[in-house]
Order: structure tokens, then C-alpha cells, then sequence
């Protein structure tokens, strides 16, 4: 099949999946006991009061309208109005976007090479202590909450050592190095959490295709072990690995609510957080239904990464 | 694929992680008996005192005991873990023999959804439900339980495929038996295995996510001596150096989630199924 194709359907699953990911944040979001209008105005408001408010909130109307009416601006980024701010919620989640994509970046940068080169490690070294070392720290690292990594990071680098700093909101105009700086602590909670994933797709991919028997051939044929390893292992062993990272984008997302909230950075995270708090819900149903559009943008553009690197999907050689 | 239970106590991690729980399991039954201190009883004198002989994990901002808190502290969310995984895995179970049996719309509805939700972190889900509905006890239990079920379904509607055209499911459609009959008595007694492992594996997702909610202020709430609470209450001291009361309540959550997941490992390999 084409890569076209292939990707064409793949584009057509993800916006089907979006479009029920939008009804459901929907649905949550008026599972609300009560009137909106009247968490907002208080309980000793004036009952005409709460229907203006309602009608001006547009709330009045049927539900299908609403969503439709919601959905429709969300694509042009008009996501509403904040109920805490009483101004457009489009600015906050943008702005908060970015930080969490700072935040994230750094912590790639480091899990991607760290967990890939563990896994290749620990597949060169399969069944030895320290395979089952490496092992054992990715699975206990995954499984922990971040909140928990967190504190004790917290306390050993930014108590006790006093190596870095334990919030990550640096001062306002902090040039790259600085806000690198303060982000480093930030990213490992979410580091140590991919970290295992990551290494066991990697040692399972480099297992087998250290078992293939193309990996023999090249062997066979006289090639530089560091050739084979190269060429042959590696660019077979990592193809899985790149689709997995990028599904795990959703699980750091995840990460993202209680490590931002945690370092008090914020980005959307925190606002997540805080609108989930302030039940502030035109900010929260913007701000998780963009958690979605990113992961589904990931998971395009790791099978994009994927039919271009797998030689089977290349479309010179398949016609 | 079938469950090996006599191996199943020879296995170092099951073991391990077994004990692990059965000892929080004890803190949360019978703490309130064993500890030194009232773990409820401000001593506002004593508050934020170091660890010392008298109190060994040292005092919160209340002066009441954290080591006694931390003993009791299991109670909770050993009570609100266990019961969102029962109910997904009941739901679930539910879901999946008559998805995987009946097939048609409501699979691919059901398969849909399942998609969606996979695009959102769990977190994420209980704060907006959570936030919509009302934090309390049952709102954690049922959000995560009706998060749960889907997943599990999907699992036991795969089990369910490879069984419905066998022989046995034929025999018993001849015999004109009642399809709740066929679903539940003949089935899913030969589905079991894959279910136990998945209920396993949701009981560590379940405490992981209650103890990040509670946290988060979402999830069990004061005057409970929960872990994840307790690690919120007395988070913003630590840059005053008043390390104890986070860290014995950080490492309480840790070794739970590591005790479950040792035994949810060890049921895994049991049943020998290895990786998800």
C-alpha cells in the first residue's frame, strides 16, 4: 500500500476519534449538577439575573446546538470565555501550550538517547546482572506516580545538594540557559517515567533483530561488527521504539498536570488543574480537548516518521 | 492459557510483592491498635518537631505523630483502589463477553470510544469528571471504575473472539441453552485468565491514580491520613527543611505501587502471558 494512503486513513481514524473525544469532554463538562449561571452568580442571586446570565452564556439552548456552536469555534481557535477570568480562554491555553511543549522538549532530549541507548546496551548484554539492573530500574521507574518521584528529586537535588532550583518558573526575561536550568529537575519525573518504556522497546527490538536473519547474513558476509550493529540492527530494532515514544506523548501528558503543578510552571498542566479546581469548564474542556489534538498529532506524525524509515512501506521499491 | 495456581507462590516477585501489601494491608485493618500516637490529635507544642526516639518519622504542621499517620494512612486508599477496580473489572467483563460475543454496532461503538479515551491520560479524565460531578469517596471510585471498564473490556472481548466458535460454545447453542447461560457458566470460566491478569494490572493503575488525585486535592479528603494528601498538606515546607513529614508519606505511596505491581508481575508470568 501507499504511504499516502496508509497516512490518508490513518488522518481519517484520528479525526473520527477527535470528533468523539470532543463529544465526550463535552458531555463531562455539563454533567454539572446545578446552573452554571448560579455557581457563578452565588446563591442569593436574583432568579432573573441567572437566566440573562444563562442566555448571555448561551446555555439555554438545546445541547446539540451548544456543542455544534462550541466544536465550530474551537476549530478557528475561538474557545470560549473563561468563567474565572471572564476573558477568552484561547490565549491562556495557547500560551500554556508553549511552556508545556518547553517542558517536554527538554525531557525528549533526555529520555529518547537515555532509554534508547539502555535498551540497545541491555540487548548487547541480554540475561546479564546488568540487563536485569537496567530492567529493574525502568519498570520501578515507571510505575511510581510523578508526585512521588518528584518530592524525592525535589529533596535530593534542590534540598539537600542544593544543585538545582526546585521551582521551575524562572524570572521573567531568564535567557535559554537559565530557563534550561530551572527545567532540568521539572523533566526528570517525566524522564524516569518514559525511561522504562522506552528501553524495553528497544532492547525487544534489538533482540530481534539481532535473531533475524538478515543481521546473520550481514555477519556472514564479513561486514565490521559496528557496521552490522548500525546499518542492519539498529535501523530495524528502533522502528517500533519511535512509535511507542510517540504514543507515550499522552502518558506525559498526564505527567505534565501533577509535575507542573508540583514545580508551579505553568503551563497547561497547571492550567488543567487549576480550571478543574475553579471548575472554570469553557478553560478545562478547551485546554483537555487540546491534550487530545496533540496526542493525535503525535501518533500522525509517528506513523508519518514510520512509513518513511520502514523500507517495506518505501513507494520506489514497493511498485 | 490457563491459570498455574500452585506455581504461582513459588515465584520470587509474586512473594514479594504479595507481602508488600498484605503488610499495608494489616497497617489499614488494625493500625489504629498498634500505633504509639492518636494519629488525629493535634499537639500544637510538639508541631513540626524532627524525628527523634519519641517520634520516630517526626511531627506535621499539627504536631500530630507521622509515623502513626503513615501506619493508618493506608486505610483509604486501600478501601478506594481495590473497589474502582472491582467495579470496572465487573463492568468490564460485563462489556466484553457480549461485545466479543455478539459483535455488530455496539462492538464498534464500544471500540471507538475505547479509542478516544486512550487520547486522554487517565488523570485528566477523573479532573474533568471530577470537577463536573463533585469530589467525594464514591465520585473517585465510580469515575475510575467507569474509566476501567472499556479497557477491560477490550481485553475480554479479545478472549471472548477466540472462544465463541469453538466446539464447546456450538454444543452449547445446540442444546438450545439460554445465552446468559452460554455468556457467564460457559465462556467465561475459560476466560478467566486473561480477566485476573487484567484486574491485576488495573489494581496498580487504580492506586497509582488515587494516590495522584488525592494529591491533587481530587481525590480521599482531610482529615484522612492519606499518603498523597498528607504529601500535599506538607508539601510547601520542604523549602524550610521540614523534609520528614513528605518523604515517610512519599515512600508509604512507593512501596504500595511497588508491592502491586511485584504481584500483579508475578500473576503475569503465572499465567504466562508476558508484556501487554
Amino acid at each position: 500500500m501507499r504511504i499516502g494512503a496508509i497516512l490518508g486513513r490513518r488522518a481519517a481514524l484520528a479525526l473520527l476519534t477527535l470528533a468523539l473525544l470532543s463529544a465526550i469532554v463535552f458531555a463531562g463538562g455539563q454533567l454539572l449538577p446545578g446552573d452554571v449561571a448560579r455557581a457563578i452568580l452565588g446563591p442569593l442571586a436574583d432568579p432573573r439575573a441567572v437566566a440573562t446570565l444563562d442566555r448571555e452564556l448561551g446555555l439555554d439552548r438545546p445541547l446539540f446546538v451548544q456543542y455544534w456552536d462550541w466544536i465550530r469555534h474551537f476549530v478557528t481557535l475561538d474557545m470560549g470565555e473563561s468563567y474565572s477570568y471572564r476573558a477568552p480562554v484561547a490565549p491562556f491555553v495557547l500560551g500554556a501550550l508553549g511552556y508545556s511543549l518547553k517542558l517536554g522538549a527538554v525531557a525528549f532530549a533526555l529520555v529518547v538517547p537515555l532509554g534508547i541507548a539502555s535498551g540497545v546496551w541491555s540487548a548487547l548484554r541480554a540475561g546479564r546482572l546488568s540487563d536485569r539492573i537496567l530492567g529493574l530500574i525502568g519498570l520501578s521507574a515507571a510505575i511510581l506516580p510523578e508526585f512521588v518521584t518528584g518530592i524525592v528529586l525535589i529533596l535530593i537535588f534542590g534540598i539537600w545538594l542544593k544543585l538545582l532550583p526546585t521551582s521551575a518558573a524562572w524570572p521573567p526575561g531568564a535567557p535559554l540557559p537559565v530557563q534550561l536550568h530551572h527545567l532540568v529537575l521539572p523533566s526528570l519525573p517525566l524522564v524516569l517515567v518514559l525511561f522504562g518504556y522506552l528501553s524495553r522497546m528497544a532492547r525487544a527490538g534489538t533482540l530481534e533483530a539481532l535473531a533475524a536473519d538478515y543481521t546473520r547474513t550481514a555477519v556472514l558476509k564479513g561486514l565490521h561488527r559496528r557496521t552490522v550493529l548500525w546499518r542492519h540492527v539498529l535501523r530495524n530494532a528502533l522502528l517500533p521504539t519511535i512509535t511507542v515514544t510517540a504514543t507515550q506523548l499522552g502518558y506525559l501528558m498526564g505527567g505534565l498536570v501533577v509535575v507542573e503543578t508540583l514545580f508551579r510552571y505553568p503551563g497547561i498542566g497547571s492550567l488543567i488543574y487549576a480550571a478543574a479546581r475553579d471548575r472554570d469548564f469553557p478553560m478545562l474542556e478547551a485546554a483537555v480537548l487540546m491534550v487530545g489534538v496533540i496526542y493525535a498529532l503525535a501518533g500522525l506524525a509517528a506513523d508519518t516518521l514510520h512509513a518513511l524509515l520502514n523500507p517495506r512501506l518505501r513507494p520506489s521499491e514497493a511498485e | 492459557m490457563r491459570l498455574t495456581w500452585p506455581a504461582l507462590p513459588r515465584r520470587g516477585t509474586f512473594v514479594s510483592g504479595v507481602l508488600i501489601v498484605a503488610f499495608w494491608a494489616t497497617c489499614a485493618l488494625c493500625g489504629r491498635h498498634i500505633v504509639p500516637f492518636d494519629p488525629f490529635a493535634d499537639d500544637i507544642l510538639n508541631a513540626l518537631s524532627a524525628p527523634s526516639p519519641a517520634h520516630w518519622f517526626g511531627t506535621d504542621q499539627l504536631g500530630r505523630d507521622v509515623f502513626s499517620r503513615v501506619v493508618v494512612g493506608a486505610r483509604d486508599i486501600l478501601e478506594v483502589a481495590p473497589l474502582a477496580t472491582a467495579l470496572g473489572v465487573g463492568l468490564g467483563v460485563l462489556l466484553g463477553l457480549v461485545t466479543g460475543y455478539f459483535r455488530g454496532a455496539l462492538d464498534e461503538l464500544v471500540g471507538r470510544v475505547i479509542d478516544a479515551l486512550l487520547a486522554l491520560p487517565m488523570v485528566i479524565i477523573a479532573l474533568l469528571a471530577l470537577a463536573a460531578i463533585g469530589h467525594s469517596t464514591s465520585a473517585v471510585i465510580g469515575v475510575i471504575g467507569l474509566v476501567f471498564a472499556p479497557l477491560v473490556a477490550r481485553t475480554v472481548r479479545a478472549a471472548v473472539l477466540s472462544e465463541r466458535d469453538l466446539d464447546y460454545v456450538a454444543a452449547a447453542r445446540l442444546r438450545n441453552e439460554p445465552v446468559l447461560y452460554i455468556l457467564f457458566a460457559e465462556i467465561l470460566p475459560n476466560v478467566m485468565a486473561p480477566i485476573v491478569v487484567e484486574g491485576s494490572v488495573r489494581f496498580g493503575y487504580a492506586i497509582f491514580t488515587v494516590a495522584t488525585l488525592s494529591f491533587m486535592g481530587f481525590g480521599i479528603q482531610p482529615p484522612s491520613p492519606d499518603w498523597g494528601l498528607a504529601v500535599a498538606e506538607s508539601y510547601g515546607l520542604i523549602n524550610g527543611g521540614i523534609w520528614w513529614p513528605v518523604l515517610f508519606n512519599s515512600l508509604a505511596v512507593a512501596s504500595l505501587v511497588i508491592g502491586v505491581n511485584l504481584a500483579a508481575e508475578g500473576v503475569q508470568a503465572a499465567v504466562g502471558e508476558r508484556g501487554r
